[in-house]
Formats: C-alpha cells, structure tokens, sequence
C-alpha cells in the first residue's frame, strides 16, 4: 500500500486516542451540522435548476432549430392556390426536407390555451400554417422569403430565431446562474467552515498549548480537528441532500401542459449526481479546517 | 544536552534576559532562583524552545533550535519533560490519560504501557486518583501528576518551574525527593524556584548548582545558599 493510501487510511480510520485529545466542542459541532446541512439542501436546488434549464435549452434548441412555419394571410378565394403555391416553393427549395399544412385541428390546438377548446375556428378569418422541417444544413431563409413574396404574396416565413435565440440564451444563462450558485455554496460552506474551525480551535488554544508541549507535531494536532469538522460537515451535508432530493422527489410530475416548473427535477442518472454533494462538502470541509488549523498552530510555539 | 550561548530574550520592547551562556550537562541538578518577573519562566521556555532567543544560540541535543523545524522542535520536546507551575492539563480527559498524553501524541501504543503507569502513578502517590479528572484533584496531587507526565516518556532532561508554588512545605518536600530520585536515575535536573527552603533542602540531599537571575543576567548564587 502507498504512503498516500496508508495515510488517506489512518484518516478515515481515524485514532480513537487522538481523537479524544480535542474535547467536544458543543456550538462549532452544530454549527458546522447545521451549516452543511443547510448548504447541501440548498445545492441540490441548484443543482435541479442548473438540469432543469439545461434540458429546457437543450429541448428549445432541438424543437426550434429543425423547423419554421409559413403564415398565409389571404382572401378566401386566394387561400388555397397560395398554400399550394408556398407548398411547390417549399418543395423545390434546397436546404427543406418536408413540408405540411397544418390541419384545422392542429390550429385549433395551438389556440385552445388562449380561447378554449370550442373556438368555432371555421368562422375566422385566421391565416393557414405550414411547418416546414429543415436539414441539418438549414436553407437560404431570405432566397426563400424572396420566392415565396413573387409566389405567394400572402406568404411570411417565420424561422423562429427572433424568439429562440433569446429563450435559448436566457435557458442556458440559467444553467449558468445555477452552476454558479453551487460554486458560491461551496465557497460559503468553506468559509462557515473555516469559522467554525477558527472557533474551535481559539477556544480549545489551551489544549493545543498543552499537546505542543508534551510534544505533539502540527499535523496531529491538526488532523483530530480536521477528522471531526470533515465528518460533522459529511453528516451535515448528508442529511441536507437527502431532505432536498425527498423534497425534488415529492415535487408534481412533469407532464406536457408542465413547463418548466414541473420539469425541476432530476431524470435518470441526473438521480445519482445529488450524491456528489456530501463527499465534495466533506472535501471543502477537510481543507477549510486543514488551512485554519496550520494557520492557528503557526502561531503558536 | 541543552545549551545557552550569549542568550537574550525581548518582551515588549525591553530586554527581559540579556547575555545568558549555560551548559546542562547529562545528569546534573540546578536550582534557578531570582525574584518574581526576573525571567526564570522565560529562560525555561527557551530551554525547550518554546520561546526562541532574540540574540545568540540555544542548542537542544546538538541542534540549533532557530534552525530546526517546527517538527523537530516537537521530536525534541519529548526528550524533554516540563512541569509547569499551572500543570496545564486537559481537563477533560482523566489523569490517567493526561499522564499518557505524551505517548499519545507519539503515536505510541499506551495500551501496552498500563503496567508502567500503574507503577508511575504509585510512585507519585497518585494511584488512587487514576481515573479522576484534573479540576478535582488538589494542588499537590495535581503537581505529582504533571511531574508523572513529564517522565513517562523517560525523557533526559527535566524542567520544573515552580514545581511546589502551589503546595504545602511537606508537599513541597516529597516533590523535591521524587526530583532528587530522577537525578540519582541520570536525568538532568532544573528547578526555578524562589523557595530558597527548598534549595537548602535539595542541598541536603544532592550536589546542586544554584544559579540566580539578577540585572539580567544569570550568576552562579553564593554561599548563602
């Protein structure tokens, strides 16, 4: 076994003597308990944000990026010579795969959340729509806004990228924000951390006075405060994931109508990325405690 | 063992210990005295490193203490035993570990050291009192119990600052003989004290160097001690 292994073993083991040699140290113990849990809670929220507005991205992209609509605005009697005709334009145009009128139905969908379900569509004068599906490469938008105003006057191609960039940007900007609110809890749990640490160890300086007295080196004195902030944090930061993730857990089911805020959630393997949290605490926590304690002991003779 | 060359030491913008040259040699018994703030806790503290010279050298072991490293200073620590006038003992934990408290931090296995414990708490008297804990002891068991501690780990050298401040003249008497049986073992001894009974006492008993911290400076006591 390497060096490296022999002491990463000695520490999780720990010394059960040397632990006892730092008496118990009540309102730091909570305080660090708390702290952890609390920041583990809170990371898991952002960690659910952060996923959840990646795969809304990611879906906005994806939805968006391969298709566009043609909106026919014309007279009655126009209307179905210009739909054939954008139909021929779009058929013959590079870059287009496939394109389809939408049926009466499917308008009338899309405008049920608006006016309902019994809207006597027939009755209006709302303009047709045909989606149009793109290949990877996409096609010349302005040529194609060119044909279709010589074909059919009526005719505007909308391709979705005046209001998907935006919505897209905004997405992956939330993705951002949530990715760093994690670095900004880790950074917040390593300094409540390192107060806790200095608290504890300016309330037991006597203890440290005695033990560098009778001969102890810095890192033993150090690793029996590192040993129980890194597990108190562990415990902490244990407890706070597994309350939010229930709380993730327990939150409405995603469905179509849903949206973003039934879509906070984790999926599939997203599940296992919450349990990241408590080692990366008890990392932060090792390390906050190591700096504060050789800071202090290098002030001490 | 420990030595002390043209030693001075600052506190606060003035020099508490100035020109300070001393040898303790392997097996040898000093009595240090002088008045109260004279500096005798400061030349002990720099005796074992705890305070570091603001001019001139102190060797612990051969080794220059202002070259050695936080490590070594705590490796050569345990080849020293310090009983402080205060004891200064972990109050949470029972003598018995207290006592243990040097092995502990060595690493070393105190499991297998009961039987010898057991014999040194009996030598101190304080057998009995092996799993009270050190605010419920009395003065004087609490000064045994750090004179334990400090030779648990065999060390060489013994420093005492005011070992019996606390403790009654027959107390301070039965100290004395347990400091004097370490000498008769080959520890080096030094006791500051300002009970000059005491030193007479010792002088009973063992041939003792007196030395006395006047003006600064650290002189060899005369004859009326």
């Amino acid at each position: 076994m390497s060096p490296a292994l022999i002491r990463l073993r000695s520490f999780l083991l720990g010394d059960g003597q040397a632990d006892r040699v730092v008496p118990p140290t009540g309102f730091t113990v909570r305080l660090t308990l708390f702290t952890s849990a609390a920041m583990g809670f809170l990371a898991v929220f952002a960690l659910a944000l952060s996923l959840a507005t990646g795969r809304l991205a990611d879906r906005w992209s994806e939805a968006l990026a391969r298709t566009a609509t043609v909106r026919i605005s014309a007279p009655e009697g126009q209307m179905q010579a210009q739909t054939d005709a954008v139909i021929e334009v779009l058929r013959t145009t590079p870059g287009v795969v496939g394109a389809r009128v939408l049926s009466v139905q499917e308008q009338r969908d899309l405008l049920a959340p608006w006016f309902g379900p019994d809207l006597p569509i027939d009755s209006l004068p709302l303009p047709q729509l045909v989606e149009l599906r793109e290949t990877g490469k996409g096609y010349d938008a302005e040529g194609l806004r060119l044909r279709l105003s010589a074909e059919a006057p009526g005719a505007v191609l909308d391709d979705h990228a005046r209001w998907r960039r935006p919505l897209v940007r905004a997405a992956d900007r939330l993705r951002l924000l949530g990715l760093v609110s994690i670095v900004l809890i880790g950074m917040t749990t390593a300094a409540m951390i390192t107060l806790s640490a200095n608290a504890a160890l300016a309330a037991n300086a006597k203890v440290i006075q005695v033990l560098r007295l009778v001969g102890a080196r810095d890192v033993y004195i150090a690793r029996a405060f590192v040993r129980r902030f890194t597990g108190r944090a562990l415990q902490g930061a244990a407890a706070g994931t597994a309350l939010a993730m229930l709380a993730v857990a327990l939150l409405p089911g995603a469905d179509t109508a849903g949206g973003f805020l039934t879509g906070l959630g984790f999926q599939g393997a997203g599940w296992l990325l919450p349990l990241l949290i408590p080692p990366l605490a008890g990392i932060v926590a090792f390390w906050a405690t190591r700096a504060a304690a050789f800071r202090t002991l290098g002030e001490v003779t | 063992m420990i030595e002390l060359d043209k030693v001075a030491h600052s506190y606060g913008g003035g020099e508490l210990l100035s020109g300070i040259s001393l040898t303790l040699m392997p097996g040898s018994f000093h009595f240090l005295t002088g008045p109260s703030g004279a500096g005798k806790s400061t030349f002990l503290k720099l005796c074992y490193g705890e305070l570091m010279p603001s001019a001139g050298h102190v060797q612990l072991f051969g080794r220059d203490v202002g070259a050695m490293s936080r490590d070594d200073v705590a490796h050569a620590r345990r080849r020293i035993g310090v009983v402080h006038q205060d004891c200064q003992f972990l109050d949470h934990l029972p003598l018995a570990e207290n006592v243990l408290l040097p092995l502990t931090v060595a690493g070393q296995d105190t499991g297998a050291e009961a039987d010898n414990l057991i014999e040194l708490l009996s030598w101190v008297g304080l057998a009995r009192q092996a799993a009270s804990r050190p605010p419920e002891l009395s003065g004087g068991e609490r000064q045994r119990a750090a004179l334990a501690r400090a030779v648990i780990m065999s060390p060489e050298v013994i420093l005492a600052d005011e070992p019996t401040g606390n403790v009654d003249w027959d107390m301070s008497l039965r100290l004395l003989q347990l400091l004097v049986e370490l000498n008769r073992m080959g520890k080096t001894i030094l006791i500051a004290t300002h009970d000059l009974n005491l030193i007479r006492a010792a002088k009973a008993q063992v041939s003792a160097r007196v030395l006395r911290i006047k003006d600064r400076r650290i002189q060899l006591a005369g004859a009326d001690l």
